[in-house]
């Protein structure tokens, strides 16, 4: 059965601060669907990005996520990247001293031991194997294997960094949050054809972008727009099109002609 | 109102008395050259207040040592080298060593030199059977020409109080390829003075490692210690020093490297044990071209207190120094680094770096680094730095996205800190070593 994450009416806030980012978001991502979530630049977006991956920088006021049926919203970040959930940060941290190698062995082990308490995580040269494959499936140097995590990556190499470990991890819906931001028109296609190489039956994906852009090389099957914390706008691939043609001040006037009604 | 906590009472002072330093000599019908320098390293002793409020000083306070427990002289108790964990036996690299020599309360109870050294006339013995054997060469710079009484109370009672060590001598021209190997090891609480004397002569080379640890007792214990490393012209030392005394001890120690024209030193220095330490490390680049490099780990939790002060003295011109400590607390531990650069004047074309790298793993924690440069020269190269950081959220949280448990992924950002210095480790089962110290402190 296809893999589905459902979000219920999410309202939610940063940490500790009552005024609501969300407020009320719906959205149902299918195993094997491709959905683009377009918006102007603070309209919740990534809030919504980290919240679904349990950044314990927001908090969640009302509603529900669930994969499956699993409450989602009561897992520690790392019940939900073994639950099959995987977000492509917007800006991914450097942790130095740790080697992409080393992080990605251990984030597999610890998969398998969630599984099994006496596994004895992956043998290391099956691992070795698997990374060479992925990383020349995704025309990344293999030098990159032995970097310090995103430390002194250019903002390219932390983008493509993320989309290896999402071909690593193998996530079942994933999140990509601006993976397009911040990179040029070839490191853009290097990233999307990483992308387009993994999604399919096997990956539901939810693609953050603010430009329509990115969506020249993915193609997504679903198109929503955000506008002050709620989903205003859903269709089929032309809503971007359109959004690209009008700007995002047309779904601001729009939406405040709605409230005005 | 703020209250100002002033120190009430001066340190205690343990009961040793010239009697002991005399009896020391008569049992072991030590020369008169001899004799006489520990009655007079005991008379600059007692002519040395206990330090106290000194600048090296004013932030350790060890006035809760219990001499009462911790002066007492370890007696001969028959203990064999089977007593020491396994994992202070292991070789430093490879299977074989080319000498070990296990103490046990301060007596040697293993003893092992490869006939391959032997043969190249490298000396390899515990310092009393070195004064005997080898006095000319142990008379010239025994506490002569690296740590000195002079350097403080604590040398000066070591100077006239110790009574265990290690006598390494290289000759010439001479490779010693197999690492040399010494474990101090206590089971039973009490006073050690143990010393170590390394002395490459030009154009030599040799790797040591010396380990140092205690069983747990429920009484305190006193380390009084020196090391002399003197690395003659265009030689290469290794030295390896790890210390995991128990909870109870008290370490005082002195430690200083002497490099010469074009030598090398590379000296790794690893404090894990003991309640509290307090130790001198210092290297003295005496010749042009001398190298030093100093590579310092330190991870103090659970009421520890390790207090390093490091010296990097340029003594010629043309010098390098390399030196950087990297060091974590949790719990309510503190540690405290005091590093310094001093070059004399005209010592032009010198390079000296210093940091240490802080980590504070709780709010209860504490962790103070005072870096100092003191040259007097111009055309110079020398840095200095101290940072600070905590384990931080996002990082977390980042590792955790992608499955790895809380636990585990503040392990790896933990150990990923410390990587930096794991790498200046010039040896495979020493990194590992430190890697299980980590884990240890970390998880318990």
């Amino acid at each position: 059965m296809a893999a589905t994450l459902e979000i219920r009416n999410l309202h939610a806030s940063v940490q500790g601060d009552e005024s609501l980012i969300l407020r009320g978001v719906d959205l149902t991502v299918k195993q094997g669907e491709i959905h683009a979530l377009m918006g102007p630049n603070g309209s919740g977006k990534s809030t919504l990005a980290n919240v679904l991956m349990g950044n314990p920088a927001y908090e969640v006021h009302d509603g529900a996520v669930l994969l499956d049926g699993e409450d989602v919203l009561d897992m520690e970040p790392d019940e939900r990247s073994r639950a099959g959930l995987f977000l492509a940060f917007q800006y991914p941290v450097a942790i130095p001293g740790v080697t992409v190698a080393n992080f990605l062995r251990h984030a597999i082990n610890a998969r398998m031991k969630a599984e099994d308490p006496d596994s004895k995580g992956i043998p290391i040269p099956k691992f070795a194997r698997m990374m060479r494959e992925k990383m020349t499936q995704l025309h990344i140097d293999h030098a990159f294997a032995g970097r310090y995590l995103n430390e002194g990556f250019s903002g390219g190499e932390k983008k493509r960094a993320e989309v290896l470990q999402m071909a690593v991890l193998e996530p079942r819906i994933a999140v990509l949050d601006e993976t397009d931001s911040g990179l040029d028109i070839d490191a853009l296609r290097i990233v999307a054809d990483g992308v387009n190489s993994l999604t399919g039956p096997q990956m539901g994906a939810l693609v953050i972008t603010h430009y329509q852009r990115m969506l020249n090389y993915i193609k997504p099957d679903y198109v929503h727009v955000m506008y002050d914390g709620q989903l205003v706008e859903s269709g089929g691939p032309a809503l971007a099109l359109e959004l690209e043609e009008k700007g995002y001040e047309w779904i601001r006037e729009k939406h405040m002609a709605q409230l005005e009604v | 109102m703020a209250v100002v906590r002033r120190r009430s009472s001066l340190p205690q002072a343990p009961s040793f008395t010239r009697a002991d330093v005399e009896a020391l000599g008569r049992e072991n019908q030590e020369p008169a050259w001899l004799r006489e320098r520990r009655l007079a390293a005991w008379q600059r002793y007692i002519d040395t207040p206990m330090p106290y409020m000194e600048e090296e000083w004013r932030r350790t306070d060890y006035r809760h040592i219990r001499w009462s427990e911790a002066d007492r002289l370890l007696p001969a108790n028959g203990m064999t080298s089977g007593v020491v964990p396994g994992k202070n036996l292991e070789p430093l690299t490879g299977e074989e060593q080319g000498g070990l020599l296990v103490f046990v309360d301060g007596k040697v109870a293993q003893f092992e030199l490869s006939d391959r050294l032997a043969r190249q006339g490298v000396i390899f013995t515990d310092l009393r059977s070195a004064v005997r054997d080898h006095e000319d060469l142990v008379k010239t710079r025994l506490m002569t020409r690296a740590v000195t009484p002079a350097d403080g109370k604590f040398a000066a009672l070591h100077a006239a109080l110790w009574n265990y060590g290690v006598f390494v001598y290289v000759p010439r021209n001479t490779v010693a390829e197999l690492p040399l190997h010494v474990v101090c090891y206590n089971t039973a609480a009490g006073a050690g003075f143990g010393h170590v004397l390394v002395v490459l002569e030009d154009n030599a080379q040799a790797t040591m490692q010396v380990e140092y640890a205690s069983r747990h007792s429920g009484e305190q214990s006193a380390y009084i210690g020196a090391t002399e490393l003197i690395v003659g012209a265009a030689s290469n030392l290794r030295y390896v020093s790890l210390q995991d005394w128990n909870r109870e001890t008290f370490e005082f120690s002195h430690q200083r490297g002497v490099v010469d024209r074009d030598a090398q030193l590379d000296w790794v220095n690893g404090v894990m044990g003991s309640r509290l330490t307090k130790a001198f490390i210092e290297v003295d680049v005496v010749g042009t071209g001398a190298n030093a490099r100093v590579s310092g780990f330190f991870f103090a939790d659970r009421g520890q207190f390790f207090d390093l002060d490091t010296q990097q003295n340029h003594n010629a011109p043309l010098t390098n120094t390399d030196l950087l400590f990297k060091g974590a607390a949790r719990d309510d531990a503190r540690t405290l680094w005091q590093g310094m650069i001093k070059s004399l004047p005209e010592m032009q074309r010198i390079d000296g770096y210093q940091v240490c790298r802080n980590l504070m793993l709780s709010d209860a924690a504490r962790m103070d680094s005072v870096p100092g440069l003191e040259i007097e020269a111009d055309d110079v190269a020398c840095s200095h730095a101290a940072t600070f950081g905590t384990l931080e959220e996002e990082p977390i949280y980042y590792l955790m996205s992608r499955g790895i448990t809380r636990p585990q992924a503040e392990l790896m950002i933990i150990e990923g800190f410390f990587d930096e210095l794991l790498q200046r480790v010039p040896f495979e089962r020493v990194r590992q070593r430190l890697m299980d110290e980590i884990e240890a402190k970390i998880i318990g």
